[in-house]
Protein backbone atom coordinates (compact mmCIF):
# COMPACT_ATOMS: atom_id res chain seq x y z
CA UNK A 1 0.00 0.00 0.00
CA UNK A 2 2.82 2.46 1.08
CA UNK A 3 4.85 1.68 -2.15
CA UNK A 4 1.77 2.14 -4.42
CA UNK A 5 1.30 5.27 -2.72
CA UNK A 6 4.85 6.44 -3.28
CA UNK A 7 4.32 5.23 -6.91
CA UNK A 8 1.44 7.49 -7.57
CA UNK A 9 3.08 10.50 -5.57
CA UNK A 10 6.02 10.41 -7.77
CA UNK A 11 3.86 10.10 -10.69
CA UNK A 12 2.07 12.66 -9.98
CA UNK A 13 4.84 14.78 -9.19
CA UNK A 14 6.64 13.90 -12.54
CA UNK A 15 3.28 14.95 -14.07
CA UNK A 16 3.36 18.42 -12.45
CA UNK A 17 7.02 18.97 -13.71
CA UNK A 18 6.06 18.29 -16.64
CA UNK A 19 3.43 20.57 -16.83
CA UNK A 20 5.35 23.51 -15.66
CA UNK A 21 7.70 23.13 -17.90
CA UNK A 22 5.44 22.87 -20.69
CA UNK A 23 3.76 25.76 -20.18
CA UNK A 24 7.54 27.86 -19.13
CA UNK A 25 9.14 26.65 -22.33
CA UNK A 26 8.39 29.68 -24.47
CA UNK A 27 10.56 31.60 -21.64
CA UNK A 28 12.90 28.92 -21.78
CA UNK A 29 13.35 29.41 -25.29
CA UNK A 30 13.37 33.85 -24.67
CA UNK A 31 16.44 33.15 -22.71
CA UNK A 32 17.55 29.90 -24.72
CA UNK A 33 17.76 32.48 -27.88
CA UNK A 34 18.93 35.37 -26.13
CA UNK A 35 22.56 33.75 -25.27
CA UNK A 36 22.69 32.29 -29.18
CA UNK A 37 25.24 33.59 -31.36
CA UNK A 38 23.10 35.18 -34.18
CA UNK A 39 24.36 32.21 -36.69
CA UNK A 40 23.08 29.55 -33.71
CA UNK A 41 19.80 31.13 -34.15
CA UNK A 42 19.67 30.07 -37.80
CA UNK A 43 20.57 26.51 -37.47
CA UNK A 44 18.41 23.36 -38.36
CA UNK A 45 17.81 21.36 -36.18
CA UNK A 46 17.57 24.62 -33.33
CA UNK A 47 20.26 24.80 -30.92
CA UNK A 48 18.26 23.53 -27.50
CA UNK A 49 20.78 24.03 -24.74
CA UNK A 50 23.02 27.88 -25.00
CA UNK A 51 26.09 25.98 -24.38
CA UNK A 52 28.67 28.14 -25.91
CA UNK A 53 26.55 30.79 -25.41
CA UNK A 54 27.75 34.25 -25.84
CA UNK A 55 26.59 37.41 -24.46
CA UNK A 56 26.98 39.65 -27.89
CA UNK A 57 22.77 39.91 -27.36
CA UNK A 58 23.03 41.30 -24.26
CA UNK A 59 26.06 44.13 -24.81
CA UNK A 60 23.53 45.25 -28.06
CA UNK A 61 20.38 45.30 -26.08
CA UNK A 62 22.25 47.44 -23.54
CA UNK A 63 23.67 49.75 -26.35
CA UNK A 64 20.65 49.63 -28.18
CA UNK A 65 17.83 49.67 -25.22
CA UNK A 66 20.03 51.29 -22.32
CA UNK A 67 18.24 54.82 -22.44
CA UNK A 68 14.33 52.97 -23.54
CA UNK A 69 14.75 51.09 -19.91
CA UNK A 70 15.81 54.25 -18.12
CA UNK A 71 12.62 55.83 -19.53
CA UNK A 72 10.95 52.62 -18.35
CA UNK A 73 11.95 52.96 -14.91
CA UNK A 74 11.42 56.38 -15.02
CA UNK A 75 7.57 56.35 -16.58
CA UNK A 76 6.81 53.22 -13.79
CA UNK A 77 8.44 55.08 -10.84
CA UNK A 78 6.71 58.31 -11.30
CA UNK A 79 3.41 56.18 -11.97
CA UNK A 80 4.12 54.94 -8.98
CA UNK A 81 4.37 57.84 -6.94
CA UNK A 82 1.37 59.59 -8.78
CA UNK A 83 -0.70 56.47 -8.03
CA UNK A 84 -0.12 56.28 -4.16
CA UNK A 85 -0.33 60.18 -3.81
CA UNK A 86 -4.07 59.80 -5.25
CA UNK A 87 -5.22 56.60 -4.09
CA UNK A 88 -4.17 56.99 -0.45
CA UNK A 89 -6.70 59.80 0.60
CA UNK A 90 -9.02 58.61 -1.55
CA UNK A 91 -8.88 55.32 -0.24
CA UNK A 92 -9.16 56.47 3.17
CA UNK A 93 -12.14 58.29 2.72
CA UNK A 94 -14.08 55.78 0.86
CA UNK A 95 -13.22 53.30 3.64
CA UNK A 96 -13.54 55.81 7.14
CA UNK A 97 -15.87 58.43 6.38
CA UNK A 98 -19.67 58.67 5.18
CA UNK A 99 -18.97 60.81 2.12
CA UNK A 100 -22.14 61.61 0.42
CA UNK A 101 -21.23 60.54 -3.73
CA UNK A 102 -18.59 57.83 -2.35
CA UNK A 103 -21.47 54.71 -3.87
CA UNK A 104 -20.90 56.83 -7.18
CA UNK A 105 -16.89 57.24 -6.79
CA UNK A 106 -16.79 53.06 -6.16
CA UNK A 107 -19.17 52.42 -9.10
CA UNK A 108 -17.25 54.86 -11.28
CA UNK A 109 -14.03 53.27 -10.69
CA UNK A 110 -15.35 49.96 -11.20
CA UNK A 111 -17.12 51.21 -14.30
CA UNK A 112 -13.42 52.92 -15.92
CA UNK A 113 -11.69 49.93 -15.34
CA UNK A 114 -13.73 48.60 -18.42
CA UNK A 115 -13.11 51.40 -20.76
CA UNK A 116 -10.98 49.90 -23.73
CA UNK A 117 -7.17 51.33 -23.96
CA UNK A 118 -7.75 52.02 -27.26
CA UNK A 119 -10.85 54.83 -26.23
CA UNK A 120 -8.33 56.31 -23.91
CA UNK A 121 -5.46 56.63 -26.07
CA UNK A 122 -7.59 58.30 -28.80
CA UNK A 123 -8.95 61.14 -26.52
CA UNK A 124 -6.16 61.38 -24.23
CA UNK A 125 -3.99 62.10 -28.04
CA UNK A 126 -6.64 64.81 -28.06
CA UNK A 127 -5.97 65.97 -24.47
CA UNK A 128 -2.38 65.72 -24.25
CA UNK A 129 -1.92 67.50 -27.79
CA UNK A 130 -4.22 70.54 -25.78
CA UNK A 131 -1.87 70.38 -22.48
CA UNK A 132 1.44 70.23 -24.97
CA UNK A 133 2.43 67.22 -23.35
CA UNK A 134 2.79 64.63 -26.05
CA UNK A 135 6.35 63.28 -26.10
CA UNK A 136 6.81 64.15 -22.55
CA UNK A 137 7.14 61.77 -19.92
CA UNK A 138 4.56 62.89 -17.60
CA UNK A 139 1.96 62.22 -20.66
CA UNK A 140 2.97 58.59 -20.19
CA UNK A 141 2.54 58.66 -16.45
CA UNK A 142 -0.36 60.44 -16.34
CA UNK A 143 -1.88 57.92 -18.92
CA UNK A 144 -0.63 55.06 -17.27
CA UNK A 145 -1.59 55.92 -13.70
CA UNK A 146 -5.56 56.00 -15.49
CA UNK A 147 -5.23 52.16 -15.66
CA UNK A 148 -3.39 51.92 -11.96
CA UNK A 149 -5.25 54.56 -9.81
CA UNK A 150 -8.72 53.01 -9.59
CA UNK A 151 -7.50 49.50 -9.10
CA UNK A 152 -5.06 50.85 -6.48
CA UNK A 153 -8.16 52.80 -4.63
CA UNK A 154 -10.02 49.36 -4.64
CA UNK A 155 -7.09 47.33 -3.75
CA UNK A 156 -6.71 49.71 -0.54
CA UNK A 157 -9.65 50.76 0.23
CA UNK A 158 -10.78 46.80 0.52
CA UNK A 159 -7.83 46.70 3.11
CA UNK A 160 -8.48 49.64 5.17
CA UNK A 161 -12.27 48.49 5.90
CA UNK A 162 -11.22 46.25 7.62
CA UNK A 163 -9.00 48.00 9.88
CA UNK A 164 -10.99 48.43 13.36
CA UNK A 165 -12.53 51.80 13.79
CA UNK A 166 -11.29 52.45 17.37
CA UNK A 167 -7.67 52.23 16.21
CA UNK A 168 -8.47 55.62 14.68
CA UNK A 169 -11.15 56.75 17.35
CA UNK A 170 -8.55 56.49 20.16
CA UNK A 171 -6.26 58.84 18.13
CA UNK A 172 -9.14 61.24 17.14
CA UNK A 173 -10.11 61.28 21.13
CA UNK A 174 -7.23 62.57 21.77
CA UNK A 175 -7.36 65.51 19.44
CA UNK A 176 -5.29 63.76 16.34
CA UNK A 177 -6.94 65.15 12.96
CA UNK A 178 -7.86 62.99 10.37
CA UNK A 179 -4.64 63.84 8.55
CA UNK A 180 -2.95 62.69 11.64
CA UNK A 181 -5.07 59.20 11.95
CA UNK A 182 -4.22 58.42 8.27
CA UNK A 183 -0.62 59.13 8.63
CA UNK A 184 0.33 57.68 11.94
CA UNK A 185 -2.26 54.86 12.33
CA UNK A 186 -3.88 54.05 8.77
CA UNK A 187 -0.70 53.90 7.25
CA UNK A 188 1.48 51.81 8.97
CA UNK A 189 -0.99 48.88 9.26
CA UNK A 190 -2.05 49.23 5.37
CA UNK A 191 1.99 48.74 4.56
CA UNK A 192 1.04 45.48 2.77
CA UNK A 193 -1.86 47.19 0.93
CA UNK A 194 -0.02 50.12 -0.07
CA UNK A 195 3.25 47.94 -1.12
CA UNK A 196 0.21 45.73 -3.53
CA UNK A 197 -0.65 48.56 -5.14
CA UNK A 198 2.57 50.26 -5.58
CA UNK A 199 3.77 46.95 -7.35
CA UNK A 200 1.30 46.41 -9.46
CA UNK A 201 0.77 50.70 -10.69
CA UNK A 202 4.61 49.60 -11.27
CA UNK A 203 4.23 46.57 -13.52
CA UNK A 204 1.04 48.41 -15.21
CA UNK A 205 3.24 51.27 -16.42
CA UNK A 206 6.42 48.83 -17.08
CA UNK A 207 4.45 46.87 -19.51
CA UNK A 208 2.62 49.71 -21.26
CA UNK A 209 2.61 49.57 -24.87
CA UNK A 210 -0.54 51.28 -25.92
CA UNK A 211 -0.36 54.19 -24.62
CA UNK A 212 3.38 54.68 -25.22
CA UNK A 213 2.96 53.78 -29.09
CA UNK A 214 0.41 56.41 -29.49
CA UNK A 215 1.05 59.43 -27.26
CA UNK A 216 4.89 59.35 -28.15
CA UNK A 217 6.91 59.30 -31.11
CA UNK A 218 10.27 60.43 -29.54
CA UNK A 219 13.10 57.95 -29.35
CA UNK A 220 14.23 60.24 -26.14
CA UNK A 221 10.67 59.01 -24.65
CA UNK A 222 10.59 55.75 -25.80
CA UNK A 223 10.12 53.19 -22.87
CA UNK A 224 11.40 49.79 -23.60
CA UNK A 225 8.39 48.29 -24.48
CA UNK A 226 8.41 50.18 -27.80
CA UNK A 227 11.83 50.11 -27.95
CA UNK A 228 11.42 46.12 -28.26
CA UNK A 229 8.49 46.54 -31.29
CA UNK A 230 10.65 49.02 -32.98
CA UNK A 231 13.57 46.50 -32.69
CA UNK A 232 11.86 43.78 -33.91
CA UNK A 233 10.88 45.75 -36.93
CA UNK A 234 14.16 47.12 -37.55
CA UNK A 235 16.56 43.60 -37.29
CA UNK A 236 14.58 40.66 -37.46
CA UNK A 237 17.64 38.83 -37.57
CA UNK A 238 19.06 39.99 -34.41
CA UNK A 239 16.75 37.51 -32.73
CA UNK A 240 19.64 37.27 -29.88
CA UNK A 241 19.39 40.89 -29.08
CA UNK A 242 15.59 40.89 -29.18
CA UNK A 243 15.29 38.16 -26.72
CA UNK A 244 18.09 39.45 -24.93
CA UNK A 245 15.94 42.83 -24.27
CA UNK A 246 12.66 40.75 -23.71
CA UNK A 247 14.89 39.26 -20.60
CA UNK A 248 15.73 42.41 -19.58
CA UNK A 249 12.38 43.67 -19.62
CA UNK A 250 11.16 40.49 -17.40
CA UNK A 251 13.62 41.38 -14.66
CA UNK A 252 10.81 43.42 -12.65
CA UNK A 253 8.56 40.48 -13.17
CA UNK A 254 10.90 38.25 -11.91
CA UNK A 255 12.26 40.45 -8.94
CA UNK A 256 8.74 40.65 -7.87
CA UNK A 257 7.83 37.23 -7.95
CA UNK A 258 10.85 35.95 -5.81
CA UNK A 259 10.61 38.89 -3.56
CA UNK A 260 7.41 39.74 -2.91
CA UNK A 261 5.12 36.98 -4.00
CA UNK A 262 2.63 37.30 -1.49
CA UNK A 263 2.11 40.73 -2.51
CA UNK A 264 1.56 39.71 -6.11
CA UNK A 265 -0.89 36.81 -4.95
CA UNK A 266 -2.92 39.07 -3.00
CA UNK A 267 -3.26 41.16 -5.89
CA UNK A 268 -4.36 38.51 -8.46
CA UNK A 269 -7.11 37.29 -5.95
CA UNK A 270 -7.20 40.02 -3.81
CA UNK A 271 -9.09 43.07 -6.58
CA UNK A 272 -10.89 40.05 -8.05
CA UNK A 273 -12.85 38.44 -5.45
CA UNK A 274 -12.85 40.49 -2.13
CA UNK A 275 -15.41 43.75 -1.17
CA UNK B 1 -16.30 67.54 6.97
CA UNK B 2 -14.63 69.75 5.14
CA UNK B 3 -11.30 68.77 5.74
CA UNK B 4 -12.59 65.33 5.18
CA UNK B 5 -14.07 65.85 1.29
CA UNK B 6 -10.23 66.92 0.88
CA UNK B 7 -9.43 63.44 1.18
CA UNK B 8 -11.44 62.34 -1.39
CA UNK B 9 -11.38 65.33 -3.64
CA UNK B 10 -8.13 64.90 -5.92
CA UNK B 11 -9.49 61.69 -7.10
CA UNK B 12 -12.85 63.00 -7.88
CA UNK B 13 -11.51 65.67 -10.10
CA UNK B 14 -8.50 63.08 -11.20
CA UNK B 15 -11.31 61.00 -12.66
CA UNK B 16 -13.48 63.75 -14.09
CA UNK B 17 -10.07 64.89 -15.71
CA UNK B 18 -8.81 62.06 -17.05
CA UNK B 19 -11.88 59.53 -17.61
CA UNK B 20 -14.74 62.01 -17.57
CA UNK B 21 -13.30 64.78 -19.84
CA UNK B 22 -11.65 62.22 -22.62
CA UNK B 23 -14.56 60.08 -22.79
CA UNK B 24 -16.95 62.93 -23.55
CA UNK B 25 -13.85 64.77 -25.95
CA UNK B 26 -14.20 60.86 -27.78
CA UNK B 27 -18.13 61.56 -28.19
CA UNK B 28 -17.07 64.70 -29.67
CA UNK B 29 -14.70 63.41 -32.08
CA UNK B 30 -16.42 60.44 -33.41
CA UNK B 31 -18.94 63.38 -34.54
CA UNK B 32 -16.31 65.21 -36.17
CA UNK B 33 -13.74 65.25 -39.10
CA UNK B 34 -11.12 65.00 -36.60
CA UNK B 35 -7.92 64.42 -38.85
CA UNK B 36 -4.12 65.37 -37.88
CA UNK B 37 -4.59 68.67 -38.97
CA UNK B 38 -7.55 69.68 -36.59
CA UNK B 39 -4.81 69.57 -33.96
CA UNK B 40 -2.49 72.00 -35.33
CA UNK B 41 -5.31 74.63 -36.81
CA UNK B 42 -8.61 73.61 -34.07
CA UNK B 43 -10.80 73.04 -36.61
CA UNK B 44 -13.12 69.55 -36.77
CA UNK B 45 -16.23 70.04 -38.93
CA UNK B 46 -19.24 68.21 -37.68
CA UNK B 47 -20.59 65.87 -39.77
CA UNK B 48 -22.97 63.96 -37.65
CA UNK B 49 -22.92 60.42 -38.08
CA UNK B 50 -21.09 60.28 -41.10
CA UNK B 51 -17.80 58.12 -39.14
CA UNK B 52 -20.11 55.74 -37.58
CA UNK B 53 -21.71 55.51 -41.25
CA UNK B 54 -18.78 55.15 -42.69
CA UNK B 55 -16.94 52.95 -40.44
CA UNK B 56 -20.30 50.30 -40.43
CA UNK B 57 -20.14 50.56 -44.20
CA UNK B 58 -16.72 49.72 -44.31
CA UNK B 59 -15.73 45.77 -45.36
CA UNK B 60 -13.01 45.99 -42.43
CA UNK B 61 -15.76 46.44 -39.90
CA UNK B 62 -17.27 42.95 -40.32
CA UNK B 63 -14.23 40.91 -40.63
CA UNK B 64 -12.89 43.02 -37.32
CA UNK B 65 -15.73 42.44 -36.14
CA UNK B 66 -15.76 38.68 -36.75
CA UNK B 67 -12.03 38.36 -35.76
CA UNK B 68 -12.88 40.12 -32.28
CA UNK B 69 -15.42 37.71 -31.34
CA UNK B 70 -13.65 34.49 -32.56
CA UNK B 71 -10.40 35.89 -31.37
CA UNK B 72 -12.43 36.53 -27.49
CA UNK B 73 -14.05 33.12 -27.63
CA UNK B 74 -11.67 31.14 -28.60
CA UNK B 75 -9.18 32.50 -25.96
CA UNK B 76 -11.79 32.34 -23.01
CA UNK B 77 -12.85 28.84 -23.65
CA UNK B 78 -9.16 27.67 -23.64
CA UNK B 79 -7.57 30.02 -20.62
CA UNK B 80 -10.42 28.77 -18.79
CA UNK B 81 -10.47 24.94 -19.73
CA UNK B 82 -6.94 24.61 -19.14
CA UNK B 83 -6.53 27.27 -16.20
CA UNK B 84 -9.47 24.76 -14.17
CA UNK B 85 -7.87 21.85 -15.35
CA UNK B 86 -4.66 22.63 -13.66
CA UNK B 87 -6.44 24.27 -10.67
CA UNK B 88 -8.39 21.09 -9.90
CA UNK B 89 -4.68 18.77 -10.69
CA UNK B 90 -2.57 21.31 -8.49
CA UNK B 91 -5.40 20.44 -5.50
CA UNK B 92 -3.28 16.96 -5.03
CA UNK B 93 -0.84 16.96 -2.63
CA UNK B 94 2.28 17.72 -4.96
CA UNK B 95 5.45 18.47 -3.37
CA UNK B 96 6.45 21.31 -4.43
CA UNK B 97 3.00 22.48 -5.18
CA UNK B 98 3.80 25.96 -3.77
CA UNK B 99 6.68 26.52 -5.41
CA UNK B 100 5.10 25.33 -9.12
CA UNK B 101 2.42 27.21 -8.82
CA UNK B 102 4.06 30.40 -8.46
CA UNK B 103 6.28 29.72 -11.56
CA UNK B 104 3.13 29.40 -13.39
CA UNK B 105 2.14 32.76 -12.86
CA UNK B 106 5.20 34.14 -14.36
CA UNK B 107 3.82 34.59 -17.77
CA UNK B 108 1.36 36.69 -16.11
CA UNK B 109 3.81 39.16 -15.09
CA UNK B 110 5.77 39.71 -17.89
CA UNK B 111 4.88 42.86 -20.19
CA UNK B 112 2.58 41.53 -23.27
CA UNK B 113 5.37 42.72 -25.65
CA UNK B 114 7.34 40.47 -24.65
CA UNK B 115 5.06 37.53 -24.54
CA UNK B 116 4.41 38.18 -27.77
CA UNK B 117 7.56 38.63 -28.94
CA UNK B 118 8.75 35.60 -28.02
CA UNK B 119 5.79 33.94 -29.46
CA UNK B 120 6.51 35.82 -32.82
CA UNK B 121 9.96 33.74 -32.51
CA UNK B 122 8.39 30.57 -31.98
CA UNK B 123 6.06 30.85 -35.03
CA UNK B 124 8.83 32.10 -37.42
CA UNK B 125 8.10 29.95 -40.75
CA UNK B 126 12.04 29.24 -41.07
CA UNK B 127 13.68 29.46 -37.81
CA UNK B 128 11.03 29.31 -34.99
CA UNK B 129 11.19 26.17 -32.79
CA UNK B 130 7.40 25.10 -33.79
CA UNK B 131 8.03 24.53 -37.28
CA UNK B 132 11.52 23.33 -36.61
CA UNK B 133 10.31 20.57 -33.97
CA UNK B 134 7.33 19.64 -36.45
CA UNK B 135 9.61 19.58 -39.67
CA UNK B 136 11.88 16.94 -37.66
CA UNK B 137 8.96 14.59 -36.09
CA UNK B 138 7.47 14.58 -40.04
CA UNK B 139 4.72 15.72 -39.12
CA UNK B 140 4.56 18.34 -42.44
CA UNK B 141 6.58 18.63 -45.29
CA UNK B 142 7.61 22.48 -45.17
CA UNK B 143 7.29 25.09 -42.60
CA UNK B 144 3.64 27.01 -41.38
CA UNK B 145 3.24 30.57 -42.23
CA UNK B 146 1.86 30.27 -38.44
CA UNK B 147 1.94 34.42 -38.83
CA UNK B 148 1.89 35.19 -42.72
CA UNK B 149 -1.31 33.19 -43.63
CA UNK B 150 -4.74 34.68 -43.36
CA UNK B 151 -5.79 30.82 -42.66
CA UNK B 152 -3.28 30.88 -39.30
CA UNK B 153 -2.77 33.79 -38.25
CA UNK B 154 -5.39 34.39 -36.40
CA UNK B 155 -5.42 31.08 -34.81
CA UNK B 156 -1.70 31.69 -34.00
CA UNK B 157 -2.71 35.03 -32.36
CA UNK B 158 -5.21 33.39 -30.09
CA UNK B 159 -2.96 30.64 -29.57
CA UNK B 160 -0.21 33.04 -28.13
CA UNK B 161 -3.18 34.72 -25.78
CA UNK B 162 -4.40 31.94 -24.30
CA UNK B 163 -1.28 31.21 -23.35
CA UNK B 164 -0.97 34.80 -21.40
CA UNK B 165 -4.47 33.94 -19.84
CA UNK B 166 -4.10 30.62 -18.08
CA UNK B 167 -1.96 31.52 -15.53
CA UNK B 168 -4.87 34.56 -14.25
CA UNK B 169 -7.93 31.79 -14.41
CA UNK B 170 -5.40 29.12 -12.64
CA UNK B 171 -4.82 31.32 -9.97
CA UNK B 172 -8.37 32.32 -9.38
CA UNK B 173 -10.13 29.21 -9.76
CA UNK B 174 -7.50 27.53 -7.41
CA UNK B 175 -8.67 29.78 -4.96
CA UNK B 176 -12.56 29.07 -5.92
CA UNK B 177 -11.36 25.50 -5.68
CA UNK B 178 -10.02 26.19 -2.11
CA UNK B 179 -12.88 27.20 -0.45
CA UNK B 180 -15.12 24.26 -1.44
CA UNK B 181 -15.43 22.57 1.88
CA UNK B 182 -13.80 19.29 2.13
CA UNK B 183 -16.31 17.71 4.10
CA UNK B 184 -18.54 17.64 1.03
CA UNK B 185 -16.11 15.81 -1.46
CA UNK B 186 -15.99 13.33 1.30
CA UNK B 187 -19.71 12.85 1.19
CA UNK B 188 -20.01 12.32 -1.98
CA UNK B 189 -17.30 9.22 -1.97
CA UNK B 190 -18.73 7.64 0.69
CA UNK B 191 -22.71 8.26 -1.33
CA UNK B 192 -20.44 6.31 -3.98
CA UNK B 193 -19.39 9.69 -6.10
CA UNK B 194 -16.18 8.41 -8.50
CA UNK B 195 -13.86 11.47 -9.61
CA UNK B 196 -15.71 13.02 -12.44
CA UNK B 197 -19.24 13.05 -10.60
CA UNK B 198 -17.04 14.72 -7.58
CA UNK B 199 -16.07 17.46 -10.13
CA UNK B 200 -19.48 17.21 -11.58
CA UNK B 201 -22.12 17.60 -8.98
CA UNK B 202 -19.38 19.07 -5.85
CA UNK B 203 -16.47 21.36 -8.00
CA UNK B 204 -18.54 22.80 -11.22
CA UNK B 205 -21.88 23.84 -9.23
CA UNK B 206 -19.88 25.13 -6.32
CA UNK B 207 -16.96 26.66 -8.25
CA UNK B 208 -19.93 28.80 -10.60
CA UNK B 209 -19.74 32.42 -8.56
CA UNK B 210 -15.93 32.56 -9.24
CA UNK B 211 -16.21 31.26 -12.66
CA UNK B 212 -18.73 34.06 -13.86
CA UNK B 213 -16.13 36.46 -12.54
CA UNK B 214 -13.21 34.67 -14.24
CA UNK B 215 -14.87 34.81 -17.20
CA UNK B 216 -16.73 38.31 -17.09
CA UNK B 217 -12.90 40.08 -16.60
CA UNK B 218 -11.06 37.73 -19.03
CA UNK B 219 -13.96 39.33 -21.34
CA UNK B 220 -13.36 42.33 -20.80
CA UNK B 221 -9.67 42.37 -21.13
CA UNK B 222 -9.44 40.20 -23.93
CA UNK B 223 -11.82 42.29 -25.87
CA UNK B 224 -9.53 44.94 -25.62
CA UNK B 225 -6.19 42.84 -25.97
CA UNK B 226 -3.93 45.20 -28.56
CA UNK B 227 -0.22 44.00 -27.36
CA UNK B 228 -0.19 40.52 -28.64
CA UNK B 229 -1.69 41.26 -31.79
CA UNK B 230 0.32 44.16 -32.59
CA UNK B 231 3.49 42.48 -31.69
CA UNK B 232 2.62 39.21 -33.76
CA UNK B 233 0.81 40.37 -36.74
CA UNK B 234 -0.38 44.64 -36.21
CA UNK B 235 -3.90 43.04 -37.34
CA UNK B 236 -2.23 41.59 -40.71
CA UNK B 237 -1.97 39.73 -43.22
CA UNK B 238 -4.64 41.45 -45.29
CA UNK B 239 -6.79 41.93 -41.77
CA UNK B 240 -6.94 38.50 -40.89
CA UNK B 241 -5.92 39.41 -37.36
CA UNK B 242 -7.63 43.00 -37.54
CA UNK B 243 -10.02 43.04 -33.88
CA UNK B 244 -11.75 46.31 -33.48
CA UNK B 245 -9.20 47.27 -31.09
CA UNK B 246 -6.07 46.93 -33.46
CA UNK B 247 -8.33 48.91 -36.25
CA UNK B 248 -9.34 51.61 -34.01
CA UNK B 249 -5.46 52.21 -33.48
CA UNK B 250 -4.73 52.39 -37.37
CA UNK B 251 -7.62 54.37 -38.05
CA UNK B 252 -6.18 56.90 -35.43
CA UNK B 253 -3.02 56.99 -35.13
CA UNK B 254 -2.17 55.26 -38.76
CA UNK B 255 -4.52 57.24 -41.14
CA UNK B 256 -4.56 60.02 -38.52
CA UNK B 257 -8.60 59.55 -39.22
CA UNK B 258 -9.38 60.25 -35.01
CA UNK B 259 -13.15 60.95 -35.70
CA UNK B 260 -13.19 57.57 -37.75
CA UNK B 261 -11.17 55.48 -34.60
CA UNK B 262 -13.30 57.07 -31.93
CA UNK B 263 -16.22 55.73 -33.62
CA UNK B 264 -14.52 52.48 -33.85
CA UNK B 265 -13.40 52.56 -29.68
CA UNK B 266 -17.42 53.77 -29.00
CA UNK B 267 -18.38 50.82 -30.47
CA UNK B 268 -15.84 48.59 -28.59
CA UNK B 269 -17.14 50.47 -25.29
CA UNK B 270 -20.68 50.08 -26.36
CA UNK B 271 -19.77 45.93 -26.50
CA UNK B 272 -17.95 46.26 -22.89
CA UNK B 273 -20.65 48.26 -21.28
CA UNK B 274 -22.82 45.43 -22.54
CA UNK B 275 -20.68 43.00 -20.74
CA UNK B 276 -19.92 44.96 -17.78
CA UNK B 277 -23.65 45.41 -16.62
CA UNK B 278 -23.78 41.60 -17.24
CA UNK B 279 -21.12 41.31 -14.90
CA UNK B 280 -22.16 44.05 -12.04
CA UNK B 281 -25.24 42.43 -12.49
CA UNK B 282 -23.93 39.23 -11.57
CA UNK B 283 -21.88 40.80 -8.64
CA UNK B 284 -25.03 41.69 -6.80
CA UNK B 285 -26.37 37.85 -6.88
CA UNK B 286 -23.08 36.55 -5.74
CA UNK B 287 -20.42 37.36 -2.94
CA UNK B 288 -17.90 38.36 -5.76
CA UNK B 289 -16.65 41.72 -5.46
CA UNK B 290 -14.71 44.65 -8.11
CA UNK B 291 -12.85 43.95 -11.09
CA UNK B 292 -9.02 44.08 -11.26
CA UNK B 293 -6.44 42.13 -12.33
CA UNK B 294 -4.66 44.28 -15.34
CA UNK B 295 -4.37 44.53 -18.72
CA UNK B 296 -5.54 47.55 -20.66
Amino acid sequence: MAVHRRVRTAFTTVTAVAIVAVLLFPLYWMVNASFQPPAGLLETPPRWLPIGGTLEGYRAALDGQGQALLNSLAIAAGTVALTLLLSVPAAYALSRFRVRGAGVVLFALLLVQMVPGIVMANSLYAVMNQAGLLNTHLALILADSTVAVPFAVLILRAFMVTIPKELGEAAMVDGAGAARVLWSVILPVSRNAMITAALFAFLFAWADFLFAISLNTDDSVMPVTVGIYRFIGAHTADWNSVMATGVIASIPAAVLLVAAQRYVAAGVTGGALKD
Amino acid sequence: MLARVGFLAPLVVYLAVFFGYPLLANQSMALREYTAASFYTGEAPFVGAANYAAVLADPVFGTALSNTALFTVGSLVFQFAIGLALAVFFQRHVPLNGLLRSLLLVPWLLPLVVSGTVWRWIFDQEYGVLNQTLLGLGLIDQGVPWLSSTSMALASVTVANIWVGIPFNMVILYGGLQSIPAHLYEAAALDGAGPWQRFRHVTWPLLRPVSAVVLMLGLVYTLKQFDVIMVLTQGGPANATQTLTTWAHALSFGELDFGLGAAVGNLLIVIALVFALVYLRGLRTQPGAPGSGRRG
